[in-house]
């Protein structure tokens, strides 16, 4: 296997796109109080509950198809940050809509998605518990934005300058001659 | 795999660091970090805050209250307007929180001029429909910028010009001056009509939507006395009496739904609507039980005027999404807090 598989990488990119629009929207909708406000939140709460769906997804296929192998001569600091980044950016996208879903539950409020959606409370109405997870979605939120770009700047980095086949192995194409 | 030569490496890093900066750089642009200007929840919150700061723990505004429960008896009226289950005839519960318009959860009752209904209503289909209605007939200003640019004109104690230059800039203002002046004090929450002044719409069955808005408009007897007359009751004496007298008996008004015909002003809450529009009386709200707000039911619940159930959703009106950014804001900071508004006997010896 030198190559996730198809399904795979229509999930990576696909949540790729959907987390990056996540992070954009929520930032964003906490800047402002103008009407788009309301589309927003509800946008970003159902965003959230799909992207937790294709998480749960995505780990379950992964189970099953496995990933390529790391190349050979990849440094051991490389391949260690490799495995810690990928084991944090899972973990974030299961607990950051669980912390969310969390929030609003724990805040009393009802769980309402766009088209009228209603999702169960899954906490107890409690302040104290409210301001953790907030705390924690926030803080988390930003952590997950980092992780991207150091995602990002490191897939380039395979592409074109060790040119090890890692960035193909999810985008397509082979390595650059 | 050819390695790229020491120049296209050099390159090949600055691209990798201009795709990082770009990215971050709208991430920063979205957040609003590079636009200090755009109004959020978190500026209005700030600026509802008094010089010496805000009131830990308490909401950002209207933080003086008290937590009532009750009914809302529904009297099928209201479904040729809206297909939400709370018109339909029944009995639905309502926790709710009679407050007044300050950022002092101390500050004595006659200081304030607006005084406010939240209310949670709930219906067995799990949909909630929550309202922060106030007592003037219309709103001050007619945008969440003239509110936020109202509230740091007010705040500019020094500049005397401030209020005067917002109220050229504002001439919506002059009516409610108008409106706070002459309107006589009321001695009792039981006794007040609180408004939604937002523009909603209502959703009926076959999808049709009416712009409307709502008053709670009272059974009892309404009392008036002059501004001098109810400061002489007592600083607290608003808690202390709707307390009282709901202990004698439950109270109650009526909830009457404003249907605007075409052409009516719905996205702006400073101009009424003319006084022949169609109501429609829709049930009864009634309140039974009193509670302190410390450790009664309202504390928790943010009255965030957008969550509403199917058959109701905002209008063109900008004002309810901004009060929710604003109030989410509140609430976020104020849950964080609770150790400065502690509960129950916790409560003793750290009050002022």
């Amino acid at each position: 296997m030198t190559r996730f598989t198809i399904p795979q990488r229509l999930l990576h990119w696909l949540m790729a796109i959907a987390i990056l629009a996540m992070l954009f929207v929520g930032v964003g909708m906490v800047s402002t109080a103008a009407p788009k406000y309301v589309p927003l939140v509800a946008t970003h709460k159902t965003l959230g509950i799909a992207i937790l769906v294709l998480a749960v997804l995505r780990i379950l296929v992964r189970l099953k198809s496995g990933t390529p192998p790391l190349p050979r001569d990849l440094p051991e600091p490389m391949r260690l940050a490799a495995k810690l980044s990928h084991v944090a950016l899972y973990a974030l996208m299961l607990a950051m809509p669980l912390l969310g879903w969390g929030m609003v539950s724990s805040a009393g409020n009802p769980v309402t998605l766009l088209w009228g959606i209603q999702l169960p409370s899954i906490l107890p109405h409690s302040d104290s518990l409210h301001a953790l997870l907030w705390q924690a979605h926030v803080a988390l939120a930003f952590c997950f934005f980092a992780l991207i770009l150091l995602h990002i700047a490191a897939a380039l980095f395979h592409a074109l300058v060790r040119r090890d086949g890692v960035f193909q192995s999810m985008a397509g194409g082979t390595p650059a001659e | 795999m050819a390695q790229p030569s020491p120049g296209a490496k050099l390159l090949s890093l600055a691209f990798i660091a201009a795709v990082v900066a770009a990215l971050a750089g709208a991430f920063a642009y979205t957040a609003g970090w590079l636009s200090p200007d755009r109004l959020s929840g978190a500026r209005l919150v700030q600026a509802l805050a008094p010089a010496g700061g805000p009131a830990l723990g308490h909401r950002r505004n209207h933080a003086k209250g008290i937590c009532f429960t009750g009914q809302f008896e529904a009297n099928g009226n209201g479904v040729e307007l809206s297909r939400a289950q709370v018109f339909a005839q029944g009995r639905y519960p309502v926790v709710g929180r009679f407050n007044f318009s300050t950022p002092d959860p101390n500050a004595p009752d006659a200081t304030s001029r607006v005084r406010g209904l939240g209310l949670q209503i709930s219906t067995p289909d799990g949909q909630v429909w929550r309202s922060a209605m106030i007592d003037p007939p219309f709103f001050p200003v007619a945008t969440p910028e003239a509110f936020y640019a109202l509230l740091a004109a007010s705040a500019r104690k020094d500049d005397p010009d401030a209020m005067k230059s917002f109220a050229a800039a504002h001439p919506e203002i002059a009516a409610f001056g108008a409106w706070a002046g002459s309107a006589p004090w009321i001695e009792s929450y039981a006794e007040e009509t609180y408004n939604s002044l937002n523009t909603f719409l209502f959703i009926d069955k076959s999808g049709a939507s009416h712009a409307v808005r709502w008053s709670l408009k009272p059974q009892a007897e309404v009392r008036s006395m002059s501004a001098e007359d109810f400061a002489k009751l007592g600083p607290d004496h608003l808690a202390a009496e709707i307390a009282a007298r709901v202990a004698k008996e439950p109270q109650r008004w009526t909830l009457v739904i404003t249907v605007a015909d075409a052409g009516d002003p719905t996205a702006d809450p400073s101009k009424q609507w003319p006084a022949d529009r169609r109501q429609v009386e829709v049930g009864t709200l009634v309140a039974d039980k009193i509670e302190a707000e410390r450790d009664g039911p309202c504390r928790d619940i943010n009255f965030d005027p957008t969550i509403l159930p199917d058959g109701i959703t905002v209008s063109d009106d900008p004002f309810p999404a901004a009060r929710s950014a604003a109030y989410a804001r509140s609430f976020n900071l104020r849950t964080a807090e609770e150790k400065d508004y502690p509960r129950g006997d916790a409560q003793e010896g750290t009050q002022p």
